[in-house]
């Protein structure tokens, strides 16, 4: 028997342009194998929400260059949880200082990967996550 | 000839001889050597590697057709390239005060980065801005912002390079105004507005309206500047984001180049002579970590500029062929591993600016992979572009490097590969189609992931991040925005929509839309208007959207 | 009746996403859920888009989504794109044209990758057609690429196919020709603003006339669109409802879905034996044996297939 598919949410809040990060992401982990939804810039938390409930995915990554994350992704966790969906893993990446990391995690973001990261380590954690998304 | 061939007899003894000897007891580092853009390299280069006979038609002198050398015949021995930082952030208060402290520490210019907001033309106060007010740059919902940034610096005194693009006529106009009440006319006004809507959609993602509106837009502000504002840089013409997203050197050149040709095309259908707006028009491009490679490509941009303004749109001014360009080195290649680091890279940055001929010039501080910049940050960033002026006397001549073997080959195929490219986006109807198909993203992100690939398998070294790594403390004292500054900026539209003559505004708006459908009129006079009586951005904007719609993305993957 | 099946049929967003990705990943519960979804179904309208890639698929889906919303009714779109056959990996951008729908209630949007199982894409597809279809979507769009098998797949998945072509893909007779014309309900030309686009209608008609030569008003409707400037949406909406109208009143669509369900039971139940026989005869763990004895000529092949058949089914019969 397979491994299940894992279905990942690569989003962009925030208003900035830069989808450098975001669409390697995407393309790498289609390359590791994984069912990935990218869809595009300038996506409001609520929408990003909603297209998480609805495709069912496992995980959700976002990626922001702007500086906004401290506000954005917070709202993001929060607006699943209000949603029944606490249990959606939640992920970040882009220009995000090391200070901030703390403050994100301790907010429901699950782990913050800075520019640099190799696209080993987001699997290995994503995978490290697959029995707790199996439950 | 006789020579030529002598040569090459010679080369291949030293290839036999020599070099095999060597190699098959010290095998080289690697089998194939490539450069930053993946063009590969030769082991090493003599005389027959460049036809001298094209010399006089390919390369010649600075100042003159084809303009391969440089666009002025002295270059720096006149005067060094404008040492243009890049800066603003939080409010017009804030952006102000750091404006007036780079201008005591030497700055020949200013160069306004706005907040993600005013970019998309929403006001502070929309919901679109939460979280993002202030925070890559200085937010602006009124002419009262604007007048605040300016405040205590004389317009008829400083250059101002403004980087908006989708709103360009509105931050245009609002200069403009405050100009006025400088009591500083238009003609005395000088600067840039980025105004390149095209890389938006490729590479940067601050559209707001589809192609045709927004080209409409910009050939307005080009016909308007002609007559009103005849000092002023109507569009930068910008690859900078293009390699930000991850090109190449020849798709930097390529497609940037290919986009100039896009808004001559449009300003000539319109109606405009070539010559009556071409010498306003400038370039801005990236400078990354290959040294040799960079200066070769901004050698070959100018050639290939000048050639097809020359021949395929009959430019018959020589300021019409000349490609001016700004350079600010390369954001994505700084590393937040080790900051430090950085100010090494920005100093080669800037050799490969200086050498490739730049006609002015930002160089990034060693803080900005990871927030904004400090004072101290941007002081050193400065510094290292005094020195090299100042010190390495790299500036006493114009071109140093013409006449190297290498980079002269190396000119020629960024030429040739980028003409190819440009050649094959004509074919397709232009740089709007290419980009509508997709064809242009993808092969940026397709560039863009062969790069990363090759750094994750180790075969690119960026040093401090896939070898020489050391476990580092996380950095201090980086520079924030305070999240409350939103609050504070909202309250400053509520006052100013306030206390204006809110009449007026109404019937500046209306006589906005109405022009707006009416493809033949010029919109700038009636936006500068509109500015004038404290019409928000967000208003403004907000009234074309309804008449244009919004551009959607198209993503290819 | 389980919990899931319940929320599903209310209307709970959670609960629909979870229903597909049970019939996606062919899990436990997959067949009860349906079976108890199954009454509350055929109140849906179910449409088919496909055509080749850079068409506008995509941006047909997104207007026709707002089309449907002005005119009240709950719209659901599930969007098929290969897996990757290297890595079994998908990237599912089609929804990204779809986003300024994404807050929208009464829209749901969900991503399917092909992912190449047994019984292709259909199955999977169709169960969560069943299962929005139960959570009472009005209209359910299916885009798919239109390649190879997929294709032919969508008119088992659908009431009402649109083609769509654009002029300037080349080799357009080449398409007709390879029997894509037989897909389309209503062919729709999409970037009528584009050079050609009313030479390719011509050609349509053209091929369309010769199939139904002397009963002209059969003809599939040719509508031409610009879905970039909206252009032309609400007459191809109309002939879209005309055409509908037509198919209940005739029939024809009572007999579309009985084929459909006669398909649907064909492959279940070649599925199903399948699973059986290999449950039973253990057959892909034997297979390489098997063939091992017929490559060294221990056995004769058809004779060899027969002995074990029968030895099943005697078995079975016990």
């Amino acid at each position: 028997m397979s491994k299940r598919k894992l279905r990942i949410l690569i989003a962009k809040p925030g208003l900035d342009g830069h989808d450098r990060g975001a669409k390697y992401v995407a393309r790498a982990l289609k390359d590791e194998g994984y069912e990935v939804i990218y869809t595009g810039i300038r996506q409001t938390p609520e929408s990003i929400v909603r297209t998480a409930l609805q495709e069912d995915v496992d995980f959700v990554g976002l990626s922001l260059l702007s500086g906004a994350h401290n506000e954005l992704f917070p709202r993001i966790v929060d607006l699943l949880r209000e949603n029944d969906a606490a249990d959606i893993i939640v992920f970040g990446g882009g220009v995000i200082p090391e200070e901030d990391i703390p403050f994100l995690k301790e907010k429901g973001v699950r782990a913050v990967f800075t520019p640099g990261t190799p696209i080993q380590e987001i699997v290995d954690f994503i995978e490290s996550k697959r029995d707790e998304r199996n439950q | 000839m006789e020579e030529y061939k002598k040569i090459k007899e010679a080369r291949r003894k030293w290839e036999e001889k020599t070099v095999d000897k060597v190699i098959s007891r010290f095998p080289e580092r690697k089998e194939i050597f490539v450069t930053g853009s993946d063009i590969p390299v030769d082991r090493a280069y003599s005389p027959e590697s460049f036809d001298e006979e094209r010399w006089l038609d390919e390369v010649g002198f600075p100042g003159e057709y084809p303009f391969t050398r440089g666009v002025q015949p002295t270059m720096y021995r006149g005067r060094f390239w404008t040492m243009r930082q890049y800066a603003g952030f939080g409010t017009a208060e804030e952006s102000n005060r750091r404006y007036k402290y780079l201008l005591e520490q030497g700055q020949t210019g200013l160069s306004v980065a706005f907040d993600l907001p005013t970019q998309i033309g929403y006001d502070s106060d929309d919901a679109m801005s939460v979280g993002e007010v202030g925070k890559v740059g200085v937010a602006i919902d009124t002419l009262k912002d604007m007048e605040i940034l300016f405040e205590g610096i004389p317009l008829d005194k400083v250059s101002t390079s403004m980087t908006i693009n989708a709103p360009a006529s509105v931050l245009l106009a609002m200069y403009i105004v405050v100009g006025e009440k400088q009591g500083v006319s238009r003609d005395q006004l000088r600067g840039t507005i980025q105004n390149d809507i095209l890389k938006e959609y490729i590479a940067r993602g601050t559209y707001i309206f589809p192609p045709e509106p927004s080209m409409r837009l910009i050939t307005n502000i080009f016909e308007f500047c002609s007559k009103e504002v005849p000092k002023w840089n109507t569009i930068s013409i910008s690859g900078y984001h293009i390699r930000e997203a991850g090109s190449t050197a020849v798709q930097e050149v390529a497609f940037t180049i290919a986009d100039g040709m896009e808004y001559v095309k449009t300003a000539v259908r319109a109606g405009l002579d070539v010559d009556q707006f071409a010498d306003r028009l400038s370039f801005f491009f990236n400078a990354h970590n290959d040294l040799l490679e960079e200066v070769a490509k901004y050698r070959a941009a100018r050639r290939i500029w000048a050639t097809l303004m020359k021949e395929k749109f009959l430019a018959k001014s020589s300021k019409s062929m000349m490609l001016r360009f700004h350079t600010q080195t390369g954001g994505s290649t700084l590393t937040a591993q080790q900051p430090d680091n950085n100010i090494v890279r920005v100093a080669i940055q800037t050799l490969a600016a200086v050498l490739g001929g730049t006609q002015s010039l930002h160089t990034n501080s060693r803080d900005e992979a990871l927030a904004l910049p400090t004072e101290d940050s941007v002081r050193i960033a400065l510094r290292t572009q005094q020195i090299v002026a100042h010190e390495s006397g790299v500036a006493n001549t114009v071109d140093p490097l013409a006449g190297s073997y290498y980079v002269e080959a190396l000119t020629s195929r960024i030429y040739n590969e980028a003409m190819d490219y440009i050649e094959k986006i004509e074919e397709m109807g232009g740089m709007v189609k290419a980009i509508e198909k997709g064809y242009i993203q993808k092969e940026i992100q397709d560039a863009a992931y062969r790069y990363q690939k090759d750094v994750e398998k180790g075969d690119r070294i960026v040093v401090g991040v896939n070898k020489f790594t050391i476990k580092e403390e996380a950095p201090r004292d980086l520079l924030k925005v305070d999240p409350a500054l939103r609050d504070l900026q909202v309250k400053k539209l509520a006052r100013t929509k306030a206390e204006r003559d809110n009449e007026a505004v109404k019937k500046a708006l209306k006589a906005l839309e109405d022009a707006a459908a009416k493809p033949d009129v010029n919109l700038m006079p009636l936006i500068i208007d509109a500015v004038r009586e404290y019409a928000s951005l967000g208003e403004i904007c907000n009234i074309l959207r309804e008449v244009y719609g919004e551009y959607k993305e198209s993503i290819v993957l | 009746m389980t919990e899931l099946a319940r929320d599903i049929i209310g209307g709970k967003i959670r609960a629909i996403a979870r229903g597909i990705s049970l019939v996606e990943n062919n899990i436990k519960g997959r067949e009860e859920l349906i079976d108890a979804l199954f009454p509350h179904t055929g109140k849906a309208q179910v449409w088919g888009i496909t055509g080749p890639p850079g068409a506008g698929k995509s941006t047909l889906a997104d207007l026709l989504i707002s089309c449907e919303r002005d005119r009240g009714r709950k719209v659901a779109v599930v969007a098929v794109d290969p897996s990757s056959p290297f890595t079994g990996g998908a990237l599912l951008g089609d929804r990204l044209r779809m986003q300024s729908h994404a807050e929208d209630d009464g829209v749901f949007i969900r991503s399917m990758a092909s992912r190449g199982h047994l019984g292709g894409v259909s199955g999977a597809t169709l169960d969560a057609v069943k299962v929005l279809d139960a959570a009472g979507f009005d209209t359910i769009i299916v885009e798919t690429i239109g390649v190879g098998q997929t294709e032919v797949d969508i008119i088992e998945l659908t009431d009402l196919v649109l083609l769509v072509l654009v002029p300037g893909m080349g080799d357009e007779i080449q398409a007709m020709k390879a029997g894509v014309m037989e897909i389309g309900d209503i062919f729709v030309i999409n970037k009528s603003d584009k050079e050609g686009a009313e030479k390719l209608r011509t050609e349509v008609e053209y091929v369309l006339g010769f199939k139904y030569a002397g009963e002209k008003e059969k003809m599939n409707p040719v509508c031409l669109v610009s879905a970039k400037m909206k252009k032309g949406l609400d007459h191809l909406r109309n002939e879209m409802e005309r055409l509908y109208g037509q198919l209940e009143e005739s029939g024809e669509l009572r007999e579309k879905r009985k084929e459909r369900i006669r398909k649907e039971l064909l492959r279940i139940f070649s599925l199903k034996i399948h699973e059986l026989l290999d449950r039973k005869m253990d057959f892909y763990n034997n297979v390489g044996e098997w063939a091992e004895m017929i490559y060294n000529k221990d056995v004769k092949p058809y004779h060899f297939i027969n002995e074990r058949l029968r030895f099943f089914l005697k078995k079975e019969s016990e």
